[in-house]
């Protein structure tokens, strides 16, 4: 088990890369801690597999170093970096019996039978497929399949990193909390860095202990997933975390204040830059509806069960507001107010402002 | 108890009528013949059974059957192992797979009859291209039309050229269908290449290759034209296979009452080996 070091890793999918834009993967540089449970979040084709290919060695990268610990395995294959993978869809052997796939990588490695039947059977314990053990794996239920696959993937007791590419895809959505907790215990339990890739939100802020967030190639935020609801350093982050998404008012910067439609907005603190566009972002869960404040049109009002979410229109911008108070009812003009200390400036999409300390 | 919909034998009937015409009514001509004597004119003896022993205890159909396995047995043994090995060595994608694909499907288009005349000619010691060079610049006697051995060989080398894109293609279509994922899952649990083999490319052709052994059995099995052609059964009887022994007593001695109750003896064979081949492989797949 070992920390692991990307160094300046970039990845294109052209012979020729030739810009930016070229690249899937634009310039990662970023170490994953031993033991860590980290998740991978990110909109398809951002990227998120891309990287997962890389560190399992199946995919080489353009540019760039691995370390793993101090040792550089940009040049190994997958079965000399031991790691292992579960993949979208359950991969498991058909011919063989569950425990037969089980113990699988440890026989292509050589052990012997009696350490094999001990891995085995505590792997099996873990994942509450001990009753299964004699089936063939291939009359297993699709949810089986893929905790055969995760197995298959924690039975060597050696691995530095356990990654999981989208492994809940295939599975009915009862099944998933089920799976989600078995693999937080499983964390726990056998104390390998696991990395999760998932363009699921929930999926992630569950899992994660360290939620690193990618869009278009690069990582845009890492953080807790408190960090990236409290303070997302993009406003991409705003946007694809939380329900309903954080709000993004184009503004004016004039005299070190944010004016959205002439008016003035209060900020978190100081604007530490400026850029081309600048965006005030605030959660709808600090948007009040008051006797004063930003003008708007209601455009939809629901009650979702413990909250109401309203989207009100101010000019072409619309703004959510999530609240518990009494609902509006659709076409009234109602009255806006930012909580000031979760009020935040974005420059070019990036956060540019400064909370007060 | 509620009377069934008669109706629904109206739309059976068209499939019944043509199923009738070109299978049942042939076949029961056939077991017509089985059982009698004739002499033509339309005169018919009852025989009974007698033809069916007259042909079982026949030392020619024997000596013809073991030909008929032997011939079977072998070119199994060739196509098949060396379809899997061609399928797995196929480029994935790219340029040449189409390359591949047509070259391999080309002897399956060219005409039977046509297949043995050119491995006819081919192989003829003095005129063709194959025979020419073995026996006068590399001094290997070989004349397929004097030595048994050589017949044998020339018509199974035939066969193997003849049908093993066959069994190719349907082992390609096979692996095509493997997700990359396997291979990649495969690669970090160590698995050798073996292993990739023998738990992931086998089981996922099995399905194609029990389809391909049965056609090959059953075609190489009933085959006639191309050993025809070639050999005419020759030299002397040693390439007379089931089907073109059948033609020898049906055609050449005007001997229906056996010549029926070989073909029925014939198929039934066929279709035993077939049926007992396929339970046997798809034993598993129900439970």
């Amino acid at each position: 088990m070992a920390r692991i070091t990307l160094q300046n890793v970039r990845h294109s999918y052209l012979p020729n890369p030739d810009g930016d834009d070229d690249y899937a993967l634009k310039e990662i540089d970023h170490s994953w801690e031993d033991g860590g449970a980290y998740a991978l979040l990110g909109p398809s084709g951002c990227g998120k597999s891309t990287l997962l290919n890389i560190i399992s060695g199946l995919r080489a990268p353009s540019e760039g170093r691995i370390l793993f610990g101090d040792e550089d395995v940009t040049d190994l294959p997958p079965d000399k970096r031991n790691i292992a993978q579960v993949f979208q869809f359950p991969v498991i052997y058909d011919t063989m019996t569950v425990y037969d796939n089980l113990a699988f990588p440890l026989r292509n490695r050589g052990r012997n039978e009696k350490i094999v039947k001990e891995r085995v059977t505590a792997i099996a314990e873990m994942l509450e497929v001990t009753p299964m053990l004699k089936t063939r794996a291939a009359n297993l239920s699709p949810d089986n399949k893929q905790k055969i696959s995760m197995g298959r993937g924690l039975v060597r007791n050696d691995v530095n990193v356990v990654m999981f590419d989208e492994p809940l895809t295939v599975i009915d959505p009862h099944l998933k909390w089920k799976l989600r907790l078995k693999l937080k215990e499983l964390h726990h339990r056998v104390n390998a860095t696991m990395i999760y890739v998932t363009h699921d939100q929930t999926e992630a802020l569950t899992f994660a202990d360290q939620v690193v967030v990618m869009d278009l190639g690069v990582i845009v935020q890492i953080g807790t997933p408190v960090e990236l609801f409290e303070r997302p350093a993009h406003t991409f982050v705003g946007h694809f975390i939380g329900s309903p998404g954080m709000n993004i008012l184009p503004c004016e910067i004039r005299d070190g204040g944010a004016f959205f439609r002439g008016q003035n907005v209060a900020l978190e603190g100081p604007v530490t830059r400026s850029g081309e566009r600048t965006e005030i972002g605030v959660r709808p869960e600090y948007v009040t509806l008051a006797p004063t404040g930003i003008e708007g049109v209601v455009r939809k009002a629901a009650d979702i069960g413990r909250h109401n979410v309203i989207e009100v229109v101010a000019g072409d911008t619309r703004i959510s507001v999530v609240s518990d108070g009494n609902l509006p009812e659709q076409g009234e003009t109602v009255h806006l107010q930012f909580r000031q200390d979760q009020t935040r400036l974005y420059a070019d999409g990036w956060l540019a402002s400064k909370a007060r300390s | 108890m509620k009377s069934a919909n008669q109706r629904a034998w109206l739309f059976v009937l068209p499939v019944l009528v043509l199923v009738a015409f070109n299978a049942l009514i042939p076949i029961m001509t056939v077991v017509n013949y089985s059982v009698q004597e004739t002499f033509g004119d339309n005169l018919f003896f009852w025989q009974g059974l007698d033809w069916f022993q007259q042909i079982l205890r026949s030392d020619r159909f024997h000596a013809a059957l073991g030909r008929q396995f032997l011939f079977t047995g072998l070119i199994l043994a060739i196509e098949i192992p060396l379809g899997i090995v061609i399928a797995l060595s196929m480029p994935k994608r790219g340029f040449w797979v189409p390359v591949c694909l047509v070259t391999m499907a080309l002897p399956m288009l060219i005409p039977w009859n046509v297949v043995g005349s050119m491995w006819n000619i081919f192989t003829l010691p003095d005129i063709g291209l194959l025979g020419y060079f073995l026996n006068h610049t590399l001094g290997v006697p070989y004349d397929m039309t004097q030595s048994p051995v050589a017949a044998w060989i020339t018509i199974v080398v035939m066969d193997v050229w003849h049908w093993t894109s066959l069994v190719v293609l349907l082992c390609y279509a096979g692996l095509m269908s493997i997700p990359d994922a396997y291979y990649q899952a495969a690669k970090i649990d160590g698995a050798s290449n073996w292993a990739v083999f023998r738990y992931i490319q086998l089981p996922k052709m099995k399905t194609v290759l029990t389809i391909a052994i049965l056609l090959r059995f059953m075609d190489s099995f009933n085959i006639y034209t191309e050993p025809f052609t070639l050999t005419g059964g020759g030299p002397g009887n040693s390439t007379t296979l089931l089907s073109i022994d059948l033609v020898k007593i049906a055609l050449g001695q005007f001997d229906l009452g056996p010549a029926a109750a070989m073909s029925l003896i014939y198929f039934a064979i066929t279709l035993l080996v077939s049926w007992v081949f396929y339970t046997l492989m798809t034993k598993d797949d129900t439970n």
